[in-house]
């Protein structure tokens, strides 16, 4: 057949990473040319003020430098990670396993869909009194109400990402005489990912909020009690300085996940996406 | 070229197993209870040779195709590939997908590769074979592309590379010049000819183009619409040895477009 030179055809649009702005990648400077203004509004905010319990952005970071030096914030995060890391595990590990069997056995979805439908869409704030009665006010009751607000996210997202899997790719794989194995390993589930993914990072967003919720509602500890005691005590700038950390800590757990999907599972992504 | 009725089908498809290496047995396809999408098809495919399934959209040839391909369940009667019935894909058939059906995640290498990976050949022999395969289609240097990366003609080029390293006997093609656009589809109709006659393929092939069916086949095999049943059997007997232009100005080749035109328009009124 006719040669056909590797760059003919490849029609990938000139892409922003190229351009240069201030000798800056132009996509980074806009990146941090709007982190820059939302800081800066913050700080005029703060400066007016629009709120006595609203701190300007220098004094929060002053704030939060403080706390990381003498430890607290470290301290917090060591006990908040605690049923965080294990509800989050447990979500991401049962979540997607009885995701993708929901998606691919329809006995399995008869099961579990109303359980994961019910709890998302149940108020679980609300719950959390009735994880105290069962569970007590410790660490499993923690890691209880993450699971519990991390898991249906997880599940749902794996179970329609499995069910809508490209019905050609999977006749193209029965016809190269692939096993049911094989299908689901290296047809259905790469082809679920960016869902799968998208639901693991929503998922570990909601279980971050399901851990401050009760480091809230059911004994103060870690960040939570961070943000309650600065509350209670009218120390708004340590108080929004927790809350910045648990942001930016839920941001990079966010992006790392995110990475991985591309590294493993999507490395089309990598290249001209 | 040669014409033979609906009723004269049934001798000309008599089992002739040293010529034949598809035979398709007395099939019946019914969809649910209500649609007929096939009625009783006795056909055979001559080893080495190119068979079209013509006709309009929705007389089964897809339908008819897939079975052949085990990819669906007929209702009534079998196929038989080498003399033997069928009940699923096997290795001596391969498939050119209408849309690709590429992995995204996967390189053009990968992707050319995959049959091969799913019969479990070390990654270097599959790898070696790919590459042979995508220089065969005309692809080199495109090994580590995504399809995303590729144009319409050329991820239909890895499809059927990818079809051509798992070296079956039998391809099948289902419209695979479909999603493609018309210069593009001349010029692979043309490298897949030569390409063919090198590899020594039966091929199937599915289409709804008139003139790719002439221009491409030694047997059309004409479908009525739903139920799709055996309208007549064309052999165009064109000369292969000629330039693709002189094909396209060859007296028989008009002549026979026109007459499966003239066939087919009664069932667009």
């Amino acid at each position: 057949m006719a040669e056909l030179s590797p760059n003919a055809g490849t029609t990938i649009l000139p892409s922003l990473e190229e351009s240069k702005l201030f000798g800056l990648p132009k996509m980074l400077f806009f990146r941090i040319l709007s982190v820059v203004l939302v800081f800066a509004i913050w700080e005029i905010c703060g400066l007016i003020p629009i709120s006595i319990a609203f701190p300007t952005f220098t004094g929060t970071m002053r704030a939060l430098f403080e706390m990381i030096f003498d430890g607290r914030v470290i301290y917090a995060y060591a006990e908040t990670l605690k049923p965080l890391g294990v509800g989050v595990l447990i979500s991401g590990f049962f979540g997607v396993s009885i995701g993708v069997s929901m998606g691919l056995n329809r006995r399995s979805q008869w099961f579990w869909e109303p359980i994961f439908v019910v709890l998302q869409a149940s108020p679980v704030a609300a719950l959390i009194p009735l994880i105290t009665y069962a569970y007590g006010i410790g660490l499993t009751a923690k890691t209880v109400a993450v699971i519990m607000l991390a898991s249906p996210i997880i599940v749902l997202n794996t179970y329609k990402a499995v069910r809508h899997a490209n019905p050609s790719l999977i006749q193209m794989c029965k016809s190269f005489q692939g096993s049911r194995f094989q299908e689901i390993w290296m047809v259905i589930i790469p082809n679920a990912a960016p869902v799968i993914f998208a639901g693991l990072r929503l998922g570990v967003a909601a279980g971050f909020i399901g851990v401050i919720l009760a480091e809230l509602l059911i004994t103060p500890t870690g960040v939570g009690d961070l943000i309650s005691y600065n509350r209670a005590i009218a120390d708004y700038e340590y108080m929004y300085a927790a809350v910045f950390t648990v942001i930016v800590f839920s941001a990079i757990l966010v992006s790392f996940l995110e990475t991985v999907e591309v590294k493993y599972f999507r490395p089309e992504k990598k290249k001209g996406q | 070229m040669s014409t033979t009725s609906a009723a004269a089908v049934e001798v000309t498809a008599a089992p002739t197993p040293q010529n034949d290496i598809v035979e398709v047995r007395e099939i019946t396809k019914f969809y649910g209870s209500d649609i007929h999408a096939l009625s009783n098809i006795n056909l055979g495919f001559p080893q080495g040779q190119m068979t079209t399934l013509l006709g309009p959209s929705g007389c089964g040839k897809t339908t008819l195709l897939k079975i052949i391909a085990g990819l669906l369940e007929p209702t009534e009667g079998q196929v038989l590939v080498h003399g033997k019935p069928v009940t699923g894909p096997g290795p001596e058939r391969a498939f050119v997908f209408q849309d690709f059906a590429l992995l995204p995640w996967a390189t053009v290498t990968r992707n050319v590769a995959f049959g091969l990976e799913l019969t479990g050949k070390p990654k270097a022999e599959r790898e070696e074979l790919a590459r042979h395969y995508i220089e065969e289609v005309g692809l080199s240097g495109f090994g580590n592309k995504y399809p995303h990366e590729l144009s319409g003609g050329m991820r239909q080029r890895v499809g059927l590379a990818r079809a051509l390293a798992v070296n079956a006997d039998v391809l099948m093609m289902d419209e695979p010049f479909s999603a493609v656009d018309e210069q593009t589809r001349r010029k692979f109709q043309e490298d897949l000819l030569l390409l063919l006659a090198q590899e020594k393929k039966t091929v199937i092939f599915v289409t709804h183009s008139i003139e790719e069916a002439v221009y491409v086949s030694d047997q059309i095999v004409m479908l009525s619409p739903r139920p799709g049943r055996i309208k007549s059997i064309i052999r165009p007997e064109i000369s292969r040895d000629a330039s693709a232009d002189e094909i396209r100005r060859d007296k028989r080749y008009l002549d026979t477009v026109e007459e499966i035109w003239t066939d087919l328009r009664e069932y667009l009124d």
